[in-house]
């Protein structure tokens, strides 16, 4: 009884750690219940999406996609279509959804093959082709928009006719997921159709899970070796992980921005990345193993100390700037603890491993 | 024929793209009207700034440590010591002396405690050492803000909390290196490249040394140096130790040269320009001589200084932090990715 309490502390030593940070820190921010409440409500419905869309390359085994930026960058270019275009309303929003699509599942393509040749160190790899794509986004939007591609929209050109603006007001599709449909629940309202796409997506996650390819992600993430004998085509399994991953990562971002309502062309996604993988290991998961609950528990728990850091920093110590760099190196913080653990068990059981194949050995060798 | 073939094998198709496009640039400037001789000249100003900090990856990648993408660190190691410099009062080459010395100490303890954890999680070095940097930066940020400076060179004139993001060195150690051999040029950072010379031999020699053999062969074939009784842990460490010292007086050159110590995030992205630049030398992530730092230093910081203004004079564009971004990601990408020297630093 005493191991297992034990064993638990230590499996979820990073989701104890930050409830008890926040139960701290809520008495000094001296904001609200209520207002904490509605917080996370509005956080849940503009996060999860796009948490959830990490969960599959963890499934096959492949670690924590940073590469997610590079569909909220597909996102961002179909924002920046049915701005231009002047779509508007649920019809802007599915309209964006669908000019995601391809791209997304273009750029997951290639992530998926440049990943297959980094076999090991995807998540450095997926980072640094992140920053790359960045690079290329950059030459696409800031020079290549208006010159090589047609944009009449002067509202979002910078002044000197091509290029696009540091900020689109998305006007249009502002909350237009969100207020689609709205019911509300004693004081909070709740935006049914942004909770409908999340529910959906889990649904898709826990089906996709028994399918064929499911297994096969699986099966993968155990061993590649074993799967290939076994007569799993790995590397093609390994890009359709990415490329399902990327487009999810896209709506995630389409439904991220259409809540906030601007988008800050050059920065809107590069924290992505980062703040998704960052919530879901605060809520429990490794990079081996994760899980619905951990990506809800996780965008709870992140977003509240989100909201609280600078408010607690400001009543503690007077200093709002304190806070804000509390969290953003929580952030990191986390991320780096969580790599290092994973890590370092993999090293334990390796040599375990490694013992029990040498006394194996041994012993035959006593016996011969 | 064969020779050639090899030798271009060798180098590389990107590194061969790069130097080609340098070139390309350096013939073609004149035309389009840009001072060649400037052109030239910034960039050896460029390439005496930056060339310790790309020094400083190396004795990680000699001993298999991989990548040093946790440099911020040894950076902020600096960083503390030029601001405590700052705040001693101390000037002139006294206080560029005096930031390395007392950046040193600190340099050694940040090591240390990141070379433990570095062993603890072989294989899975890079990521994880992005991750120590990123938090060394933020937990830096707090500490400028509240750690007791009273130098007025350094704090707000009024209102304000904390350090300033940028602080002037001007009336401490600006340029200190090529005052100090009484040739202040604008056109050759003489003092930059003769410390630089100085610490790239100190490693040229240490190499050469007991120490330095065994620190190759951890990197080369760490089951071969385990059986000849080299304490694997032990070198893992002390090679470090020695990148992050190198890099707190890295970024001091730095700063004496560009005129101002840059605090909070500034230090964030400081490994990746530096570890392209040692790619594109024709560094592999567990394979490295001086010779690519000082190729690599000189090709990238050429790339930096010339695309930009051949560019804005061609097409009236400025597009010199986008090329910035692909090269240098595009790089790390590169050797990322190579099939040859695979093995996650091991």
């Amino acid at each position: 009884m005493e191991n297992k309490i034990k064993k638990f502390l230590i499996n979820n030593v990073v989701p104890i750690f930050m409830v008890i940070i926040i139960l701290l820190s809520i008495p000094i921010s001296g904001l609200s219940i209520e207002y904490l409440i509605q917080e996370i409500i509005l956080r849940l419905s503009r996060n999860l999406f796009l948490v959830l869309s990490l969960l599959i390359p963890i499934i096959a085994g492949m670690g924590l996609n940073f590469g997610i930026v590079l569909g909220a960058m597909a996102g961002q270019i179909a924002l920046i279509f049915i701005t231009d275009w002047n779509v508007v309303g649920l019809q802007g929003f599915f309209l964006a959804v669908i000019i995601t699509l391809p791209i997304a599942a273009l750029m997951g393509y290639v992530g998926g093959i440049v990943l297959n040749r980094a076999k090991g160190r995807e998540m450095i790899t997926s980072m640094i082709l992140g920053f790359f794509i960045n690079g290329v986004y950059q030459l696409l939007v800031l020079y290549g928009m208006g010159k090589v591609i047609p944009i009449k929209n002067e509202a979002i050109l910078l002044s000197r006719g091509h290029g696009i603006r540091n900020a689109i007001d998305l006007k249009n599709i502002r909350r237009a997921l969100d207020d689609g449909i709205t019911f509300n629940i004693g004081q909070y309202s709740i935006p049914v159709l942004t909770i409908l796409a999340i529910v959906l997506l889990c649904l898709f996650i826990v089906w996709f899970r028994k399918t064929k390819l499911g297994q096969d992600m699986r099966a993968i993430g155990q061993d590649i070796e074993v799967s290939k004998s076994s007569g799993i085509a790995v590397d093609r399994t390994r890009i359709l992980a990415i490329v399902i991953s990327t487009i999810l990562a896209g709506i995630g971002q389409l439904i991220f921005l259409q809540n906030i309502g601007t988008m800050n062309t050059y920065n809107s996604h590069e924290q992505i990345g980062m703040f998704a993988i960052a919530a879901l290991l605060i809520g429990g998961a490794t990079v081996s193993k994760a899980s619905i609950p951990n990506a809800l528990s996780g965008v709870v728990l992140f977003h509240t100390m989100f909201v609280l850091a600078p408010r607690a920093g400001k009543e503690l110590i007077g200093s709002a700037q304190i806070g804000e760099y509390f969290r953003v190196f929580i952030s990191y913080g986390i991320i780096a603890l969580v790599l290092i653990l994973h890590q370092w068990r993999r090293e334990k059981e390796k040599e375990a491993e490694r013992k029990r194949i040498l006394e194996m050995n041994s012993n035959q060798a006593g016996g011969n | 024929m064969n020779n050639i073939k090899t030798m271009l094998k060798n180098a590389g198709w990107p590194r061969i793209i790069i130097t080609l496009f340098l070139l390309s640039m350096y013939v073609v400037s004149p035309f389009i009207g840009i001072n060649l001789k400037s052109a030239l000249g910034d960039t050896l100003v460029r390439f005496g700034m930056n060339a310790i900090l790309v020094l400083s990856l190396v004795p990680m990648i000699q001993s298999g440590t991989g990548l040093n993408f946790g440099m911020p660190l040894g950076v902020e190691a600096g960083l503390l010591g030029a601001v405590i410099s700052i705040e001693m009062g101390l000037g002139g080459f006294m206080g560029f002396a005096g930031a390395i010395i007392i950046s040193i100490p600190f340099a050694v303890l940040f090591g240390w405690l990141y070379g433990h954890i570095l062993n603890k999680v072989k294989g899975g070095e890079m990521m994880i050492a992005t991750y120590i940097g990123f938090s060394s930066v933020a937990i830096m940020c707090i500490m400028w803000l509240v750690l007791p400076f009273k130098s007025q060179d350094m704090i707000w004139a009024y209102g304000g909390e904390g350090l300033r993001t940028t602080i002037s060195v001007e009336s401490h150690w600006h340029k200190i290196l090529d005052k100090v051999l009484h040739m202040p040029n604008d056109m050759l950072p003489l003092g930059e490249m003769v410390f630089f010379a100085i610490l790239a031999f100190g490693m040229w020699i240490f190499f050469r040394s007991r120490t330095g053999y065994a620190m190759k062969a951890v990197g080369t074939n760490d089951k071969f140096a385990k059986a000849t009784g080299i304490n694997i842990d032990k070198i893992r460490v002390k090679s470090v130790v020695m990148s992050t010292v190198l890099a707190a007086v890295g970024i001091i050159v730095y700063q004496q040269s560009f005129g101002f110590v840059q605090l909070y995030l500034a230090p964030f992205y400081m490994a990746f320009p530096a570890i392209a630049a040692i790619l594109i030398g024709g560094a592999s992530v567990n394979k490295v001589t001086i010779v690519n730092v000082v190729v690599g230093t000189f090709l990238f910081q050429g790339i930096l200084t010339m695309t930009p203004s051949v560019v804005n004079n061609i097409i009236q564009t400025d597009m010199s932090e986008t090329i910035r971004i692909i090269v240098s990601n595009g790089m790390i990408l590169y050797a990322l990715t190579r099939k040859e020297g695979a093995g996650s630093g091991k």
